[in-house]
């Protein structure tokens, strides 16, 4: 995923579930959308058990990414475009 | 090749996880050997440290064949460039249920989750979404889980 790591992001969660991700999603984001997985966030396929919970804060994108060897990470990345692409495509608003 | 009726020329991908689990690159290279006795024509996936695993073990393919990268695989399922007949996903670890459900979710297809490592009858209980599972503690010693692919493969190869 060389174009996420490339961006600047912020670690919020390390080496967690999926559950936990979608869990942290859920209670501190504004607003979440339910995707499935191969939903493209950052131009790359979303890993995870459905469904995938990706949270929006104004600007700011919180997703899971998942890593074979570290599990899964919950990661914020602020980015106006994505953001707004997410909200216009995203299928299930749920908050 | 004797082969398995119907199994001729279909493609098998084995999905790996972290290599880590000592048993991984021995369970993949014997399931290979097995799939391609049975007709079936195997592909790796994995990241960087589980293909070098599996190149240096089998230097000259006599088993794998080709090797691709598992980020390229997961795009490549995401826009229907590739498709495959079986789908074995290796898992020891909370990342292989995302993956193997990943796989599940976007292709519709009955997966095959070979599950193993230490902490093995956690990883099959958290698994919930609709798939065929190989489950046995196997962490230094492939024997186990090499037994219960004995049992099951000729019944996948048919039935998948």
């Amino acid at each position: 995923m060389g174009c996420i790591e490339s961006l600047k992001y912020e670690i919020i969660l390390r080496g967690a579930s999926f559950k936990e991700c979608r869990d942290y999603v859920r209670a501190h984001c504004s607003e979440y959308y339910d995707v499935q997985p191969g939903f493209r966030i950052f131009e790359k396929a979303v890993i995870g058990v459905p469904p995938i919970s990706i949270g929006l804060d104004g600007d700011t994108v919180t997703f899971p990414y998942t890593k074979p060897c570290y599990g899964t990470f919950l990661m914020q990345i602020d980015d106006h475009d994505e953001a707004e692409r997410i909200r216009h495509i995203a299928p299930g608003k749920k908050k | 090749m004797s082969g398995v009726k119907g199994a001729a020329g279909k493609q098998a991908v084995l999905v790996l996880g972290c290599p880590q689990v000592p048993v991984q690159t021995s369970i993949a290279i014997y399931l290979a050997a097995h799939l391609r006795k049975k007709g079936v024509v195997p592909v790796i996936a994995g990241n960087r440290a589980a293909r070098l695993n599996a190149e240096v073990s089998d230097p000259d393919r006599h088993y794998t064949g080709e090797i691709m990268d598992l980020d390229r695989f997961i795009e490549d399922l995401a826009a229907d460039r590739r498709k495959f007949d079986y789908y074995f996903i290796f898992i020891h670890n909370d990342a292989g249920i995302s993956y193997a459900a990943t796989v599940q979710s976007i292709t519709g297809a009955t997966v095959v989750a070979l599950i193993y490592g230490e902490h093995f009858q956690e990883m099959a209980d958290a698994i919930e979404f609709p798939c065929e599972k190989i489950a046995a503690k196997a962490v230094h010693n492939p024997m186990p889980l090499k037994k219960k692919i004995d049992e099951v493969l000729p019944w996948v190869v048919s039935n998948l």
